[in-house]
């Protein structure tokens, strides 16, 4: 039976082309690898090549063809010990079919998937003893009390060791553990983060400390390409289970390049999970948690809060579900969602709108993917008004997800459009003053909330 | 197996730390018989063939339109990956870039699930959601597969981190071409690699061209091999087209990394017959380099040669091809016949549900 030649597609979007040239008679002898006509697309001249040895036996478009669609048969090849008589016999097939034989009927529900809220884990509540810390001893118990639990959980990053953090987050964490499980990094965030999730996918459970997330942003193709794509890109082969962690959004007085939240570029990307904490509890709780997620998790912390003192869950086996939010205060008239330290302004805030004789609902979102969409539409549900709070810009900011998802699923329930308070859409100044009116403050919140209420 | 007693001729390139490259030279020749076994090298000529054979067809479902996006062919370099593998141990971990379907096979990966990914479809082995560049198998402790150049350089450093942190005594073997070989993290990867003594072989593949730029016009030095120099990491030249060669750099590599003395560069001198990807026209060099490669220094043929001077029958390789054939042929069938996955996979291997 000759062998078909069919012409070939030579680029992912090739639908036809120009048979330009046989280099091949019939009747020549042609081995596998030789090239046996060239072929003009849109875009080059390129050779093909044969892959079965044989002879030409019939050339079925003639050179200078134009619009020869991918797939037709151009030439017919005899196999070796069979002579020309084969060719009278062959039924030119017409192109096959692009598109496998078995297809599957099914519809895909893509909008019933994005758009219905799934109903975010069950907290436990908590009701062990607790312990007055900051949020940076917070950290560095739920690092310890992790690392004790698991040999495979170690911790890397810039000064992470022997200078006991830059921001003292992993303090005595060297002297507990030695150097092979906490690591003192070069200042390369593209390689460290690099290695740390080569390491993850082979089995071990990093934490990458970025001194900062402003840094990250060299070492965001491993977060986002390595590390959250991998599961997805395996099948399922290759799991990556590792901790990103560090200060996010503003400092002080640190400007532009040092002064920024990433919440909404992590958030965005499918295969992450993003948390954000604000309290001490929330810090020591959705670090364990992070730790001991099999998936790749981002914990933006927050410098400011580091100092910061709350009452702590002293328990081992307190852990906070990710993608569970948290309502801090209870409130009938206005819901305000916030997360990280814009809680704290949210809260400052509902105090002073109860002086004028509103009630403020403050959620602590927690998590920023998955979002726990439930919990914000049935405050709105009840309070018919809502105000977003964060830090970040508010082009695509996580105020703008909030607003759309609120649409789509608490439409009916609103009384008033959503109010969105971010910061402004500005690099972040310098000079103190102009710093201060870049960034959200309780006064905003308050007239945001007013704003919804009509008052 | 036979190990080598002596050096190998064309590796004796070497850089240590501090130490100015030499003039380059690469060689080439036969290497004595003292050096392989009959067994040994009709293991090659089946495991080489395998991987052209296999690229081969991938190229031809490629132009029937069942394979699609970028398809990146190993055809040429096949010495390389079937060398370096002699020198591996069961715990030993591989990582690589896009051109990886050579590496899938010498890994001991099956055929029918590489070729079903290239076609997109269930059977393969990332069920048809990774495609080409993107395949992994934790049995086989191949690592990817990896689509962005460079990429793979920090994440095998990881791997080798893992070896050294689980103490299992494994090496992870990282491969890269001369067009990542400019690229930050590489030297990113080389320091903490070296500071902290990883058991890492980081196998440059230099087939001359990244994408359709010579190395000449890429790089500032071509002494890939060097690279590490100011990282402290010892480098050497392998001819890459000679598989005897690449083994016993390979093992001699193998066995740095494995005691303890950190990572080591192979810079193995080869050569891609075709183009970058499937849609690259060649224009940046001429046919009759890519001729002469073919007809003098083709690693398949080398060892062809060497069979039949040591009174191989050609029919007994004709044999082997032909079992090899019937491997892809059947491997292309699959992966027609595997039915595309179900859609309701889209949305399956996000996130593992804890």
């Amino acid at each position: 039976m000759p062998i078909q030649v069919l012409m070939p597609a030579l680029s992912p979007t090739m639908t036809d082309g120009k048979l330009s040239k046989w280099l091949k008679s019939e009747g020549d002898a042609v081995a596998a690898g030789d090239a046996i006509a060239e072929i003009e697309t849109d875009k080059a001249t390129m050779e093909i090549e044969a892959v079965d040895d044989g002879v030409m036996g019939r050339i079925l478009v003639a050179e200078g063809t134009e619009g020869v669609a991918v797939n037709a048969p151009i030439a017919l090849i005899l196999e070796d010990g069979e002579d020309a008589s084969a060719l009278d016999g062959v039924a030119i097939a017409p192109a096959p079919a692009k598109t496998p034989s078995v297809a599957h009927e099914q519809a895909v529900t893509v909008d019933a998937e994005i758009n219905a809220p799934s109903p975010a884990p069950m907290e436990s509540v908590y009701d062990g003893p607790v312990k007055n810390m900051t949020v940076r001893e917070a950290l560095r118990d739920a690092m310890a009390e992790e690392m004790r639990r698991n040999d495979t959980v170690f911790l890397m990053g810039e000064e992470v060791g022997q200078y006991q953090g830059a921001y003292k987050v992993s303090q005595g964490l060297l002297d507990e553990f030695g150097d092979m499980r906490v690591v003192d990094t070069p200042i390369t965030e593209y390689g460290f983060t690099g290695l740390g999730t080569g390491a993850a996918m082979a089995g071990l459970r990093p934490i990458v400390e970025f001194m900062t997330f402003n840094f990250a942003m060299q070492a965001i193709d491993h977060i986002i390409n390595s590390a959250a794509k991998t599961l997805y890109m395996s099948g399922g082969a290759i799991s990556c289970p590792i901790v990103f962690r560090g200060a996010n959004g503003a400092a002080s007085r640190v400007a532009a390049q040092h002064s920024q939240c990433f919440a909404s570029w992590y958030a965005h990307c499918p295969g992450l999970k993003v948390v954000a904490p604000w309290s001490g509890e929330d810090a020591k709780g959705l670090l364990k948690a992070a730790i001991r997620d099999p998936n790749p998790v981002v914990v933006l912390e927050n410098e400011l809060l580091y100092g910061q003192s709350f009452d702590v869950p002293e328990s081992d086996d307190f852990v906070i579900p990710i993608g569970k939010a948290k309502i801090e205060r209870a409130g009938a008239d206005v819901t305000i969602v916030a997360f990280s330290i814009m809680v704290g302004v949210a809260l400052e805030a509902a105090e002073q709108l109860a002086a004028e004789g509103i009630e403020a609902e403050v959620i602590n979102l927690r998590s920023i993917r998955p979002l726990d969409t439930e919990t914000i539409v049935a405050s709105v549900k009840k309070t018919n008004r809502l105000v977003t709070l964060e830090e970040g810009w508010p082009y695509a900011g996580i105020g703008s997800e909030i607003a759309a998802q609120m649409m789509e699923n608490a439409f009916d329930y609103l009384d008033a459009p959503v109010n969105r308070v971010c910061g402004v859409d500005v690099p972040m100044p310098y000079a103190a003053n102009l710093e201060a009116l870049a960034l959200p403050k309780t006064t905003h919140v308050v007239e945001a909330a007013k704003a919804v209420c009509y008052r | 197996m036979a190990r080598a007693s002596a050096k190998p001729a064309s590796a004796k390139k070497t850089a240590a730390a501090g130490k100015k490259p030499g003039p380059q030279k690469a060689a080439r020749g036969r290497p004595s018989s003292s050096r392989y076994t009959e067994e040994e090298l009709l293991g090659y000529y089946r495991d080489m063939l395998m991987i052209r054979r296999f690229e081969e067809k991938a190229g031809q479902l490629y132009g029937m339109g069942l394979i699609g996006g970028f398809c990146h062919l190993y055809i040429g370099q096949e010495a390389v990956i079937t060398g370096v593998m002699k020198a591996a141990e069961k715990q030993d971990s591989t990582i690589t870039s896009y051109r990886d379907h050579g590496h899938m096979l010498a890994c001991g990966m099956d055929p029918k699930g590489v070729m079903a990914e290239l076609t997109g479809r269930e059977g393969g082995y990332s069920k048809g959601k990774g495609g080409s560049m993107h395949m992994f198998s934790t049995e086989a402790n191949f690592y990817g597969g990896h689509g962005i150049v460079g990429g793979q350089v920090p994440l095998g450093t990881g791997l080798a981190f893992a070896h050294r942190y689980k103490k299992d005594n494994g090496v992870c073997y990282c491969y890269f071409g001369d067009g990542a070989v400019n690229q930050g993290q590489i030297y990113e990867s080389f320091n903490m690699a070296s500071l902290w003594k990883l058991p890492i072989i980081y196998i440059i593949e230099n087939n001359k061209y990244g994408m359709g730029t010579s190395i000449e016009r890429a790089s500032a030095t071509t002494e890939l091999y060097s690279r590490g120099a100011a990282h402290g990491i010892p480098g050497k030249q392998v001819n890459g087209m000679n598989i005897l060669d690449v083994r016993d750099a390979a093992m001699d590599a193998a066995g740095h990394a494995r005691s303890g003395k950190g990572p080591i560069i192979l810079e193995m001198k080869t050569y891609r017959y075709r183009g970058h990807s499937m849609s690259d026209p060649a224009k940046y060099r001429s046919k009759e380099e890519v001729q002469k490669v073919r007809s003098e220094s083709d690693p398949i043929d080398l060892v062809k040669q060497m069979l039949l001077d040591n009174g191989f029958s050609e029919d007994r390789l004709k044999e082997i091809d032909k079992e090899v054939k019937a491997v892809v042929s059947e491997a292309a069938t699959f992966a027609q016949d595997s039915p595309e996955p179900h859609p309701s996979e889209l949305f399956t291997d996000v996130l593992i549900e804890a």
